[in-house]
């Protein structure tokens, strides 16, 4: 038979499809280990600033469970609401068959070799799984925090909201501060099953010299829903993702927003990519990208597989200070009443915009922050008020390095 | 005060506006007539400072101050604001926010201000993006009743305005340009309008605006120059006669 590890070990070298290749021998695979710690206020010092700064509530108090990784080790993972369940993988594959049966099922480990890597030098990450017909009302918080400088944090994360359930995750990944270089493989992969929703949030705050490479792709069930939001405004080498949903069951949503940022020296290619394979399933994406100066590519791509079914894909690219944004929309349809349309706008802050704030009092430079913020603020529908406050916030506090 | 001082300008290469001659002394409304294309609207952005209307000659001073060169936030500041015809659209601002900063650092209400025009439904809607014609003179209203300037430019205030709004545009109009004077138990009317400070510029080809506020003085502008001055609804009984003809013989 031919098992995961040996189609591993063949895709070991096997470029990605997009992207810069990555030599993953430059980076080191091993970290020391660090303590399990009992409760969360523990964490101190930096680890605990670059935390908060995450989007981590250290004190829990409006969180149903939090899951946090130093480099390669689970330091913290306690759910406290009785409807989820928040585990490290490993732990979770070693006792229970449903997590082994949920694992590298959406996504092949022979993908390329940042899949194979994840595999075969799996650190740690989470399994979050809500529990059939429980409404976890606070989201659980999960942080991928980098402290070694040069490591390849290999992170493999399950994601189930089973059926009937509401499940809302707002995940942060940063790295210490001192830290400048470094390796993100991050698998995950998302069960929405019938009925139910799922909200996943994900904030990254990387460094000048780190590169990503996140794999993931989720599956919802008939009358499920599935929101993604993806915030990352801080400079990153080089980021590459392209996350994809398969709705598979009729009446199945899905909606995808991210808000980039490209730094200079920073490249970007980031995307969305839904299979509408149900009856009146529909889908949507919107990103906005703003540059000062680094590369962004903004991907989008549906397609339509059954009559009916409705996707709208939307990118707006805002060119500040120099840089590339491209805009890469794609529409597939292959059955007789597909609804897919695209919209898609790269150009600079209109002159026009800015002379109107002006003429009502505001400077030159506070009128282009005004329009940047509102450019950057999409209003998400299906997200819980202080979950949409959180993320507010995050691009509030990411949006001063923009300006 | 306004005085503006044989003022030229140009946009691009075009001159648009020749030797423009005009004083709205303070507390004074003056009603822009004029057939399209007059530079009108050129006029007014000129005044309020959009910098592709380029002054190459002339004067215009504010307030005693010679305002020719200054930016545009800063002639906000000292107290010029505009209703636009077309304003642009800014997606993700909200009317509320932008009602916010047209005040400044003053503390207000925003849903205390757009319930008198009627306009609290679109406080959280973004500025402009969707807004009918009327709608967009409501909100433009709203933001100049937020930022209460001193001068105050009306660019074709009631266009697009149905029969149903245009009373409450009209009285709004004269309630920002101190026009809505009430018997008072102490001041006589005269007194009043005396210590009247608010000033008015407002382009109309309707005529509507003339049913709710008494201006002081009309001008008619003719291919770029100021080619008539009088009684407003003198003015435009003369055009409603006999049309802009009538303004051409006066230039030559």
């Amino acid at each position: 038979m031919h098992t995961l590890k040996d189609k591993a070990e063949e895709a070991k070298k096997r470029k990605a499809a997009l992207g810069p290749d990555v030599d993953l021998d430059s980076f080191d695979v091993t970290a020391e280990a660090h303590e399990r710690l009992p409760n969360l206020a523990l964490v101190g010092g930096e680890d605990r600033e670059r935390m908060i700064q995450a989007g981590v509530d250290i004190s829990e108090s409006g969180r149903a469970g939090s899951y946090i990784q130093k480099d390669g080790t689970a330091i913290y993972a306690a759910a406290k609401d009785e409807g989820v369940e928040v585990i490290p993988i490993r732990e979770a594959l070693e006792k229970h068959q449903w997590a082994r049966d949920h694992y590298w099922k959406l996504l092949s480990v022979d993908t390329d070799k940042y899949t194979a890597r994840a595999y075969l030098d799996l650190h740690d990450g989470y399994v979050i799984r809500a529990l059939p017909g429980s409404r976890v009302f606070f989201p659980v918080q999960a942080c991928l925090y980098l402290e070694k400088q040069n490591l390849s944090q290999n992170v493999h994360n399950i994601i189930i909201a089973e059926e009937g359930s509401e499940l809302h995750i707002i995940t942060g990944c940063v790295t210490a501060s001192h830290v400048s270089r470094g390796l993100h493989v991050g698998i995950s992969e998302f069960y929405v099953k019938k009925d139910a929703k799922l909200s996943f949030t994900m904030i990254h705050h990387w460094a000048e010299d780190m590169m990503v490479r996140p794999r993931s792709v989720g599956r919802v069930e008939e009358g499920g829903l599935f929101l993604n939001n993806y915030v990352c405004m801080k400079p990153v080498k080089s980021l590459q993702m392209y996350p994809t949903t398969r709705l598979v069951g009729p009446g199945a949503v899905a909606r995808f927003y991210s808000l980039l940022v490209g730094h200079p020296g920073s490249e970007i290619d980031v995307g969305g990519r839904v299979f509408l394979e149900a009856e009146d399933t529909r889908a949507e994406i919107v990103s906005r990208a703003i540059t000062n100066g680094g590369h962004i590519i903004a991907r989008g791509d549906l397609s339509g597989q059954k009559p009916g079914v409705r996707g709208h894909l939307e990118c707006r690219g805002l060119i500040l200070k120099g840089g590339l944004i491209h805009a890469i929309p794609e529409l597939r349809g292959s059955a007789d009443g597909v609804e897919l349309s695209h919209e898609a706008a790269v150009g600079k802050i209109a002159q026009e915009e800015i002379l109107y704030l002006m003429s009502r009092g505001l400077s030159e430079d506070e009128a282009t922050s005004t329009i940047v913020r509102g450019f950057l603020s999409v209003d998400i529908p299906g997200l819980p008020e202080g979950l949409k406050a959180q993320i507010d916030h995050a691009v509030e506090v990411s949006q001063k390095s923009v300006m | 005060m306004l005085e503006i001082e044989d003022l030229q300008v140009k946009l691009g290469d075009r001159e648009i506006l020749t030797h423009i001659d005009l004083e709205i002394k303070t507390g004074e409304t003056h009603i822009l007539f004029g057939p399209n294309g007059s530079g009108k609207t050129s006029l007014l952005m000129a005044i309020m400072g959009y910098p592709q209307y380029r002054v190459t000659a002339g004067k215009i001073r504010f307030k005693g101050e010679d305002i020719t060169d200054m930016p545009i936030d800063e002639r906000a500041k000292l107290g010029i604001g505009m209703s636009y015809q077309r304003p642009p659209s800014i997606h993700g601002l909200k009317t509320r926010q932008m009602v916010q900063i047209c005040g400044g650092e003053k503390p207000l209400s925003p849903e205390k201000l757009a319930s008198e025009v009627n306009f609290t439904d679109f406080l959280d809607r973004d500025i402009n993006v969707g807004f009918s014609g009327g709608e967009i003179k409501r909100s433009e209203l709203l933001q100049l009743m937020a930022q209460e300037p001193d001068l105050l430019l009306f660019d074709e205030p009631e266009s697009g305005v149905d029969l149903e709004n245009i009373a409450l545009i009209g009285n709004t109009i004269s309630r920002l340009l101190e026009r809505d004077l009430k018997p008072d138990p102490v001041k006589s009317c005269k007194e009043l309008v005396k210590e009247r400070k608010r000033m008015g510029l407002i382009i109309t080809h309707t005529g509507f605006i003339l049913d709710y506020l008494a201006a002081d003085r009309g001008q008619v502008l003719y291919q770029g120059v100021v080619a008539c001055k009088g009684n407003p609804v003198d003015i435009f009984r003369q055009i409603k006669e006999t049309g802009y003809e009538e303004c051409c013989r006066c230039i030559l």
